[in-house]
């Protein structure tokens, strides 16, 4: 098992009080396995990846990544598990401001220590950014910053893939592109694919499909 | 609306206080420095008018002598039978124990009523001012010092300057041995029409117009200059934290003014409250600054005071009075400077188009073509500097050099910086490191003037310490050597001095008079000196910048005179030119020395071609060569068998040490200003971290959430912090020499007349480094700590939100 998620829970403190919005998550992905996260907008599913990305904390239950707890992880653990053991599409894409697209694409796979520049020309060219390498992302449209956000996080090879709706800015034919190359990618590396969407369509794509309602998994 | 719209428009501040405070704080301490030496130069002047005219009356018009040093008695009584209504006046330096006194010896009977502010008082002080022991009208520190050292009654009068005092022209005459020599003639506003010419009357006096300016306010000029160019810098130094604050300040209300022209407000109107909130913070600050400008002015004043005592003689009180014309200049400066730094930004909210997208940091993202715009200006007035170095005259060009050099410099620093980045950023291969220059260029447009205002003022502080030090030196070298005597002594009169003369030759191995007469010389009122030129002492000792071997053989056979070096630069002098001395005569001139620290000319002739062209000089002023360790032995002779009081004996020991004094307190001043400039410059660079660090999270977030730790990227922040420093020390060191140098052989030649060897001293350089290196650790300190404590759930609002 690369991922299981037991009885996950977290809530965020607000103004109007305590916002309860994992109820108590149970998930498991094999490697090679691509699963389908699908919910209403504001359902969670963004602060359920960043809980697996190890980016926030969970209130209570377990995940375990690539045989680490993560719960039990120090600052310094933490900070190399994101290094190595995951890459995250972000919904927003998030590249570097200061860094060319060349540069924001190897960048994740340098800190990893799994740069390959082989494997990165291969992947700029399937997602079709080479004539963009010297840019800097202000100058890319929405598409194009996706793009390249997929090509950062498949660059650095990881085992788990998380993806927040990567194909939101882009147009049906070259989102089946994309998620197309994000599968076949994931499944020759072995790794496991997280994704969130919004299609049926694109979740039908994928080995399986999950559904967040009222805090758990339906 | 105006009313809504305004209030919309300020809840920005109220949402921002530290910005508001940095845009207060910024604008006002650029008002203080400027508006607190403007108080002391107005100060200063001021004095000196007062003095002027209450010591020399010169609002009235003057007769001096032509020739040599005094007008004869004769003379004034022929004036006076021909009808001419003149008043004389006899002017000399007295030592009553330690204290030395100008006296101004009056007639009251004669003196005219617009020349006195000069009150003797009733018919029977009248009397007591007349008639012997007399009465010494002082300013009450002056009394307070003379209090047990004169049998004259003390008046004290609250006009008076410090050190100087009135006296009846009779009294004064027996105590400064004029016998019958006036120093000058004041001559009233009313005559009688008619009156036979003065040139016919007394060809050997020349008249001096009324209400010129006093020479000591001539003389000071180039020193008020100086301190105006380092208000100017400072200023300056605060407009940039104005510029970056207002320039934030607008880009981030960009999204209000697009609401509020939207529902309707117009554009002339928007601009209008946006001027109106400007002109209301301009006042606010500066009022603020005024009040510290008042604070900083009294602070620095004392040392200012010193400084011109010590450098010209001038006397200036070490008090301020409160001028209502300070609140209107302060101010208005204020204003001003508000105007300047905000232009830019009210233009772009002028051109603004409706409809443009938000584009949050649009005005720190300074196009290349920008950048390269800036460089090329940069070149432009470097070009425009070394132009006027080579080629300007006077101090106003010194000055424009100065000005175009510091200016060119910090133009093209974020153009060369950001050059240097860029090749780092190539150069390096490993992911963090190169986005660890990436991101350092990406900050430095919002750091550029903050950068640039610190590289003013690292480079004001190389410079000035450079120059201060390279002075420094040179001048305790040319001590060193002037001050050639073991012991100075002063005759009380002429009758100790004849004695002297016959007593001292057998108790020392040599004995040089320093005698002189005051006279004009090309036009200026300056001090000929004698020199007994066949004594070893001058050809070993006295510093020579031009000369052959011989000179002082030529000198002492009368056959040629030595100036000083201000003199021969002012009046364009070349060795073997003639020179016209008082009385006539001429004597070429066989070479010329330096004198650091005297602000006039000065000539030097043979001891017996002074006394033959000037017999009546005054002998009192003797230097005494014997080996050192005879001379505490000396000294005490001549108190004990000589009997001269100990205070008209000095060392060289003790004379070099006032001397060094003086310099040391000269340039106390400077050294504080450059402190000031340094801190305003520091605080800009915190306030620019400051707002940068709040838009920061979007740029960090992503590389965290890669891996890496928060507290790896917050040691980053301050190293970047660190290497922007550094970068911009280094290049405010060459230049800082640029600027040493501009001052040593251009302003400082034209200003004071002498031109001195730049020194380099490393040793400063590291301290100002730490200085800055902690500067630049306090800057970042604040702006790290929100970094630092950033929860990640911080980080996560920049995954969550669509900025
Ligand atoms: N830092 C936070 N503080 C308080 N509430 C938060 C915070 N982050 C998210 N929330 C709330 O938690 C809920 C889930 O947010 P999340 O971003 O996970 O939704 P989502 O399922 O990804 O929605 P979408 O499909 O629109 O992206 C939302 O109601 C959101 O308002
Ligand atoms: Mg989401």
């Amino acid at each position: 098992m690369l991922l299981s998620l037991r009885n996950v829970r977290k809530s965020y403190t607000t103004a109007e009080g305590r916002l309860e919005i994992l109820k108590g998550i149970d998930l498991d992905l094999d490697g090679g396995e691509s699963v389908a996260l699908t919910g209403e907008s504001g359902s969670g599913k963004s602060t359920l990846l960043h809980l697996v990305a190890g980016l926030d904390h969970a209130d209570a239950g377990e995940i375990v990544s690539s045989g680490r707890s993560l719960a039990t992880l120090d600052d310094r653990r933490r900070a190399e598990y994101r290094r190595t053991a995951v890459g995250l599409v972000f919904q927003h894409f998030n590249l570097i401001p200061s860094l060319d697209v060349g540069a924001n694409i190897s960048f994740h796979a340098k800190l990893a220590g799994r740069h390959d520049p082989a494997w990165e020309r291969e992947l700029v060219e399937l997602l079709g950014v080479e004539t963009l390498l010297a840019r800097y992302p202000e100058q890319l449209s929405g598409g194009q910053q996706q793009r390249v956000a997929i090509g950062r996080t498949l660059a650095a090879k990881p085992p788990l893939v998380l993806a927040d709706e990567p194909t939101g800015n882009l147009d049906e034919a070259t989102g089946d592109i994309v998620l197309n190359i994000m599968l076949s990618l994931t499944k020759s590396t072995g790794a496991a694919l997280l994704l969130v969407t919004h299609s049926t369509r694109l979740a039908q794509m994928l080995d399986r499909s999950v559904h967040l309602r009222g805090g758990r998994i339906a | 609306m105006l009313l809504i719209a305004a209030t919309a428009l300020l809840s920005h501040w109220r949402r921002r206080p530290l910005q508001l405070a940095t845009f207060i704080l910024g604008l006002s301490l650029a008002t203080a420095l400027w508006s607190g030496i403007q108080a002391i130069n107005t100060e200063a002047r001021a004095s000196y008018a007062r003095a002027a005219s209450m010591l020399h009356q010169s609002e009235l018009m003057q007769l001096l002598p032509r020739n040599g040093n005094s007008i004869r008695q004769s003379t004034y009584a022929r004036l006076r039978r021909a009808g001419w209504n003149v008043s004389p006046v006899i002017e000399g330096d007295h030592r009553f124990g330690n204290t030395r006194v100008r006296i101004i010896g009056i007639d009251p009977l004669t003196m005219p009523a617009k020349a006195g502010r000069f009150e003797a008082g009733g018919v029977s002080d009248l009397a007591a001012f007349m008639s012997e022991p007399g009465v010494l009208m002082v300013s009450q520190v002056t009394a307070l010092k003379l209090e047990g050292h004169t049998q004259m009654q003390l008046r004290i009068s609250s006009d008076m300057p410090e050190g100087a005092g009135f006296a009846d022209i009779g009294i004064a005459e027996r105590i400064l041995e004029k016998r019958g020599e006036l120093t000058r003639l004041v001559v009233a506003p009313e005559q009688r029409p008619d009156l036979p010419s003065l040139d016919m009357l007394a060809p050997d006096i020349t008249i001096k117009p009324s209400g010129e300016r006093p020479d000591v306010a001539q003389l000071t000029d180039s020193f008020h200059l100086n301190l105006t160019a380092f208000g100017f810098l400072a200023f300056a130094v605060g407009l940039f934290i104005v510029y970056a604050t207002i320039g934030l300040a607008f880009e981030q209300r960009r999204a209000t003014f697009r609401t509020l022209r939207s529902l309707g407000l117009s554009l002339s109107s928007l601009t209008l409250l946006l001027m109106a909130e400007l002109l209301v913070l301009a006042l606010l600050a500066g009022f603020i600054g005024v009040v510290i400008g008042y604070f900083v002015a009294s602070l620095l004043l004392p040392g200012v005071a010193a400084t011109l005592q010590g450098l010209y003689g001038a006397s200036v009180p070490g008090t301020l009075s409160l001028r209502p014309e300070w609140w209107t200049t302060g101010l208005a400066i204020a204003v001003a400077g508000t105007i300047v730094s905000s232009a830019q930004s009210l233009w772009r909210v002028h051109r603004m188009p409706l409809l443009s997208s938000a584009q949050p940091r649009a005005w720190a993202r300074a196009s290349a073509m920008g950048v390269r715009i800036q460089v090329l200006g940069g070149l432009v007035l470097l070009f425009a500097s070394a132009i006027l170095a080579t080629f300007g005259q006077g101090l106003a060009a010194g000055f424009a050099v100065l000005g175009s050099l510091l200016l060119g410099a910090a133009l093209i620093l974020p153009g060369v910086l950001s050059a240097c980045l860029a090749v780092m950023q190539k150069h390096s291969s490993r992911a963090l490191v190169t986005w660890f220059w990436a991101d350092t260029r990406q900050q430095l447009p919002g750091l550029n003037l903050a950068l640039m205002a610190l590289l003013l003022a690292l480079a004001a502080n190389v410079g000035v310490g450079t120059m201060v030090s390279s002075f420094r030196l040179t001048f305790i070298d040319w001590l060193d050597q002037r001050l050639a005597a073991e012991l100075y002594v002063t005759a009380r009169e002429e009758n100790e001095a004849s004695r002297l003369r016959a007593w001292l030759p057998a108790h020392s191995t040599s004995v040089l008079p320093i005698w002189s007469v005051e006279g004009e010389v090309l036009g200026d009122r300056l001090q000929i000196f004698g020199a007994a030129a066949d004594d070893r002492t001058y050809r070993d000792r006295w510093p020579l910048l031009l000369g052959t071997a011989d000179v002082w053989d030529r000198v002492a056979m009368g056959q040629g005179a030595l100036v000083n070096e201000q003199l021969w630069r002012r009046k364009g002098l070349a060795v073997g030119n003639d020179l016209t001395l008082p009385g006539g005569w001429e004597i070429p001139i066989v070479g010329v020395y330096s004198d650091y620290g005297n602000p006039k000319g000065q000539v030097i002739v043979g001891i017996d071609t002074l006394t033959t062209h000037y017999p009546n000089i005054s002998k009192l002023r003797y230097g005494v060569r014997i080996p050192p360790a005879d001379a505490p032995a000396l000294r005490r002779l001549l108190t004990s068998e000589f009997g001269l009081p100990a205070e008209n004996i000095i060392d060289q020991a003790a004379l070099k040490r006032q001397s060094r004094a003086v310099f040391d307190q000269t340039f106390a001043v400077t050294g504080a200003l450059n402190i000031f400039t340094l801190g305003i410059a520091g605080f800009a660079m915190f306030s620019s971290l400051l707002t940068l660090s709040g838009i920061r999270l979007p740029q960090l977030a992503p590389v965290w959430a890669m891996g890496i730790r928060r507290r790896d990227l917050a040691l980053l922040e301050v190293l970047r912090t660190l290497v922007l420093w550094l970068a911009t020390f280094a290049a405010a060191i060459p230049v800082g020499l640029a600027l040493a140098w501009v001052l040593l052989s251009i302003v400082n030649v034209e200003a004071f007349g002498w031109r001195l060897p730049l020194r380099i001293f490393p040793m400063d350089w590291l301290i100002l480094g730490l200085v800055a290196l902690g500067a630049a650790i306090l800057s970042v300190f604040l702006p790290l700590r929100r970094l630092s404590t950033i929860r990640p759930a911080d980080l996560l609002t920049v995954f969550a939100n669509e900025r």
